[in-house]
């Protein structure tokens, strides 16, 4: 069992505001596969004029935002968290097959995916809950090795005051070595080959707090920048 | 030409037997051959492997394939969904069996099959338990478990258009595992929601060649 850290007690980022902070690290002209949960919180905060290529795994390439009105609602365009989507002007479909090529072929440019906890080393566990007979992959550990970079996006902490952010996983493995970032509720990470480095912590909080709710060491560059929420 | 059209669903569907594996297309709404299931729910057929993302919603589709007693076990990427009670229901007391699969390494299990091949190396679940019993291998300094081919028995598939051939084209994205599910069986079933005369589609269109297609039934 994960560690329980120390939560401080001050407000903390809303999850649409961890949303809010990934989406201004999505590129123009990156494609961009968005996880079903929080993940999906983070395509309505990408500027409107930024070009980002939105892949779904039910093979949509160049998925756009949820139809304004209700009689657009059609069931045969959906999101992999199968709610209603549109096509954006030259959008593909394809199959099953063509779509998971596409993203462990390498074209995925990101991934944004929640998750369970990420290693210092960049392992991801997002599937299956420790002890648990079984759980939904989905099409998570596909998208994870074949990405360029994977967004984790979760709370910092359990509901439980457990562990996300940790030196070794021990839930099971959802892919190895494959987060780059890591945005929270309390602090954005990056991984690197040394381990974790706190970039950027949230409104209020001090690296102190981050790193009380962390059971990593956390690498401190010469600046700690505080996240525009 | 063969007659392909089925004169109905029942006899479409009387061509499934126990203990078959049988590859069922759809992801969420889309791309669901909602008659076909329906077809089999009343079958009275047992023991059936199931291949498809999830392991049914609600009370109706795959969930009534479970209530109804047809389902031996059923192959899936996400069988937990939130309104999938029926199956974690069932799951829980031991009367269905379960094998999860990556979503990409189920597609392309059953492409694989359809393509006549004997299985793929794969980079995805290396180091989880979806590696445990599986061959490694380093091609080129990258670490590869081998996946082996899905064939289905029969394969249930939903597309928009037919022509008398069975060359299937979809609509949007209810287009998903359909293509590959139908390249994967032994024998493929489709429903499809409108037929048109021979040259009514667009031969650079087609998606599936209907040599895929052994029967399909119009449901409009």
């Amino acid at each position: 069992m994960a560690n329980i850290m120390t939560k401080p007690d001050k407000p903390l980022l809303t999850r649409d505001q961890i949303a809010k902070r990934l989406a201004q690290d999505l590129e123009a002209d990156w494609v961009v596969n968005i996880g079903i949960g929080l993940p999906v919180l983070s395509v309505a905060h990408v500027p409107k004029d930024r070009d980002v290529i939105l892949h779904s795994e039910n093979g949509i390439i160049g998925m756009g935002p949820p139809p304004e009105r209700e009689e657009d609602i059609d069931r045969d365009l959906m999101s992999a968290g199968k709610g209603p989507v549109t096509l954006i002007p030259g959008g593909v479909f394809v199959h099953h097959a063509d779509s998971f090529s596409l993203a462990r072929g390498g074209r995925l440019d990101c991934a944004v995916l929640g998750a369970f906890q990420v290693g210092a080393n960049g392992d991801l566990a997002n599937w299956k809950v420790k002890g648990a007979s079984s759980g939904n992959i989905g099409g998570a550990m596909d998208i994870a090795v074949g990405a360029k970079r994977v967004f984790a996006i979760m709370t910092h902490l359990a509901k439980n005051g457990e562990a996300k952010v940790v030196q070794a996983i021990d839930y099971p493995p959802t892919a190895l070595g494959v987060v780059t970032r890591v945005y929270t509720d309390m602090a954005v990470i990056s991984v690197t080959p040394d381990g974790f480095v706190l970039e950027e912590v949230a409104p209020g909080l001090t690296v102190d707090d981050v790193q009380a709710a962390t059971d990593a060491e956390l690498i401190l560059p010469d600046a700690v920048r505080t996240i525009a929420a | 030409m063969k007659k392909k059209q089925a004169r109905s669903i029942e006899d479409a569907i009387s061509n499934l037997r126990d203990d078959a594996i049988v590859l069922v297309g759809g992801f969420g709404y889309g791309g669901v051959p909602e008659a076909l299931i329906e077809g089999v729910c009343g079958s009275g057929l047992k023991n059936l492997t199931i291949v498809n993302n999830n392991a049914g919603t609600g009370h109706t589709g795959i969930a009534r394939l479970l209530e109804e007693g047809c389902v031996g076990k059923m192959i899936c990427s996400f069988p937990f969904a939130a309104e999938s009670h029926v199956f974690k229901e069932m799951f829980a007391a031991g009367k269905v069996d379960l094998e999860v699969v990556p979503q990409g390494t189920m597609a392309e299990r059953m492409r694989n099959a359809g393509a006549g091949l004997g299985g793929f190396l794969t980079p995805t679940g290396v180091g989880t338990e979806i590696a445990e019993g599986k061959p490694e291998f380093e091609v080129d300094g990258k670490t590869y478990i081998m996946e082996k081919p899905l064939r289905g028995d029969f394969a249930l598939v939903k597309a928009y258009k037919t022509d008398p051939r069975g060359n299937l084209i979809y609509r949007k994205a209810a287009r998903n595992f359909n293509p590959v599910m139908a390249m994967a069986a032994d024998f493929t079933i489709a429903e499809v929601a409108e037929e048109v005369p021979l040259d009514g589609l667009d031969p650079e269109a087609i998606v599936t060649p209907g040599v895929y297609v052994d029967c399909y039934c119009v449901t409009g």
